[in-house]
């Protein structure tokens, strides 16, 4: 900082760091700017070939085209909402459990919580139902569950020792294991056609939305905000050890418990809609993390909008790769995105993410 | 803030790591702490700070309630975190911060990081700090809620001899000024007897000696807590300086 007459440091370090909070609104905004341009690109795009003008009329209520309105409302809507919403919800989970883990590796991917979904999505289409519910739904409540599940399973584990990082991280990895042999063990013994069910719904696919399924995540999502606004500073504090974050005060326990009730929360319900969509949850807080530094305030909603971007990104690249056929999303979201992250991360310059 | 410690253990597991150990500290007044590696010393300072659990009683005051705001910082200096020198600091002051930071908080901040002179520092990533900024940024940290008691373990140990003096000398007037309860952990003899009113030594979680320096600082007590042989002399002001040490 350079000395400038007549100013006290106080005033120059406010004027820094006001500077440094402009230009994280800066940032959050230019990412909101680019997630409703792709949202409409997204709306506009698909096998159907209908014309801009076409589906902006539907859009705004301005035609009478019965087929025009029926492909914009049920079909491009929906999965262009569900993108945001879902990729909202990977990103933030996954952001909260890197900084609660204080481990960049982690994610709902990488921590069995998708495995977990997967396998109790699998148990449906296998066996059925247990309670009488539509497909529709059935197959989500479970995967759901089993998301759930998985969570608790890493928190029980990883409390035997305290619930310190290294011990939630290690349990993690055990539940990835033991999910992925789970469902190993259900494509074994599936029917063909159940079997190419499971193995479809594990690509993630955005093409089964709807209204309902989209309301329901959006319900979730706004939930989780109040929870998290609580602790913003508290997470923040986390992230430079438990021993300090105790010493300013904070019930380091019952936080991670908390976070990890959300992040259980939010991975379920997404994953449970769309299947298992890797990769977002470890990306979107990386890219958040280099350009808006590790205050809560800022990451948190830039993981979430980063997450939804990239979902919202790759549902569009899933309808031009192939012109008339639709990609699985998550195969897309891994195969453009690995690369775009291995370039991010490389010439990033910071010292730690 | 008086602080009275009563049969204080701290047991990890099945190792005793503190063993009722009772001692006091006073406002306006610096109590050392030392002792050789493993013998507790930061044990005593987490179990009063409220980072680990204890048995026996601490009170504050009298009461059994800890303080809201202690300056707690302990031993480690490592930060793995994407978080600017200023963000570390304004975080000490946690209960105090609303969505929006305010005026005052920056104004906090900015007063203690002038006063350990690291101002210049203020917009650096903490991870791309040297061992010894990063511990200095850490005593801003725990000085940022203006609290009345200040628990610092080895907060020295990565300083150079320039700032060791600087640290020391701000330490003791801010105990002095604003009357601060003041523990501190130090390995150095000479900076313990430089620094502290009080000094407490601990030997295997036990309490070997507590009292003025120069009435605890003896050979005596070295040999006892170190089995190191020690001469200790006496300057132009009666406080002991530590001359030799060698092994008994
Ligand atoms: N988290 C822990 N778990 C088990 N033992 C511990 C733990 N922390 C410290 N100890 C043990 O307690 C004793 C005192 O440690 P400590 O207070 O850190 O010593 P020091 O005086 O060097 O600061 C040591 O024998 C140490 O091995
Ligand atoms: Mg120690």
């Amino acid at each position: 900082m350079t000395a400038v007459p007549g100013m006290t440091t106080a005033d120059a370090l406010t004027a820094t760091y006001r500077g440094v909070q402009a230009r994280r609104i800066a940032v959050l905004g230019a990412a909101l700017a680019t997630l409703v341009l792709s949202f409409l690109v997204d709306v506009a795009t698909g096998p159907a070939m209908l014309s801009l003008g076409k589906v902006a009329g539907s859009v705004f209520g301005l035609t009478e085209d019965r087929t025009v309105d029926a492909i914009v409302w049920n079909i491009r809507l929906p999965v262009a909402v569900m993108a945001v919403l879902v990729g909202a919800c990977l990103g933030l989970s996954g952001v909260i459990m890197q900084t609660i883990l204080n481990n960049p590796l982690a994610s709902s991917y990488t921590l069995g919580v998708s495995a977990g979904a997967g396998f109790g999505a699998g148990l449906v289409i296998l066996f059925g139902s247990a309670i009488p519910l539509p497909e529709a739904y059935a197959i989500p409540l479970n995967a759901f569950l089993f998301a759930a599940l998985a969570c608790a399973g890493v928190y029980s584990i990883g409390r035997t020792r305290g619930a310190t990082p290294e011990m939630l991280v290690l349990a993690g990895i055990a539940m990835l294991f033991l999910f992925q042999a789970g469902l190993a063990l259900l494509q074994f013994i599936a029917s063909p056609e159940a079997l190419q069910s499971i193995v479809f719904w594990l690509f993630g696919s955005l093409q089964k939305a709807t209204w309902p399924k989209a309301v329901i995540i959006a319900a979730v999502l706004l939930a989780m905000v109040p929870v998290l606004m609580h602790d913003l500073w508290r997470l923040t504090a986390l992230k430079l050890g438990d021993e300090r974050a105790t010493g300013l005060g904070i019930a380091v326990g019952p936080l991670r418990l908390r976070a990890f009730v959300v992040i259980s929360v939010l991975t379920g319900v997404a994953v449970a809609f769309v299947g298992t969509i890797g990769f977002i949850g470890l990306v979107a807080p990386h890219v958040a993390r280099i350009f808006l530094g590790e205050d809560q305030r800022a990451l948190l909603p830039g993981a979430a909008l980063f997450g939804a971007l990239t979902l919202s990104l790759a549902s569009v690249a899933s309808k031009t790769l192939l012109p008339g056929a639709i990609f699985p999303i998550g195969i897309v979201t891994a195969l453009i995105g690995v690369p775009f992250f291995i370039w991010l991360i490389a010439r990033s310059r910071r010292a730690y993410w | 803030m008086r602080i009275e410690i009563d049969a204080l253990s701290v047991r990890y597991r099945s190792h005793l790591a503190l063993d009722t150990v009772s001692l006091s500290a006073h406002p306006g007044e610096v109590l050392g702490v030392i002792g050789p590696n493993g013998s507790g010393k930061s044990t005593l300072l987490k179990a009063i700070a409220g980072v680990a659990a204890a048995s026996g009683s601490i009170r504050f005051d009298g009461m059994s309630k800890r303080p809201a705001v202690i300056g707690y910082m302990p031993q480690g200096i490592e930060a793995k975190a994407a978080l600017s020198v200023l963000e570390v600091v304004l975080l000490g002051r946690l209960g105090r911060l609303g969505l929006r930071v305010s005026r005052t908080d920056l104004e906090a901040a900015s007063t203690i990081l002038d006063e350990i002179g690291i101002a210049a520092l203020a917009g650096r990533d903490i991870g791309a700090l040297s061992g010894g900024q990063r511990q200095l940024v850490f005593l801003a940290q725990a000085l940022a809620a203006s609290p009345s008691i200040l628990i610092l373990d080895e907060p020295l140990s990565a300083l150079d001899i320039r700032h060791q003096l600087e640290i020391s000398a701000l330490v003791r007037r801010l105990t002095a000024e604003r009357a601060l309860t003041t523990l501190i952990v130090l390995h150095d003899l000479p900076c313990a007897a430089r620094l502290a009113d009080r000094i407490a030594i601990l030997r295997e979680g036990r309490l070997v000696a507590v009292g003025t320096v120069a009435d605890v600082l003896t050979a005596a007590n070295v040999r006892a807590a170190f089995d190191v042989e020690a001469s200790i002399g006496q300057d132009e002001t009666g406080l002991p300086v530590v001359q030799s040490l060698r092994l008994s």
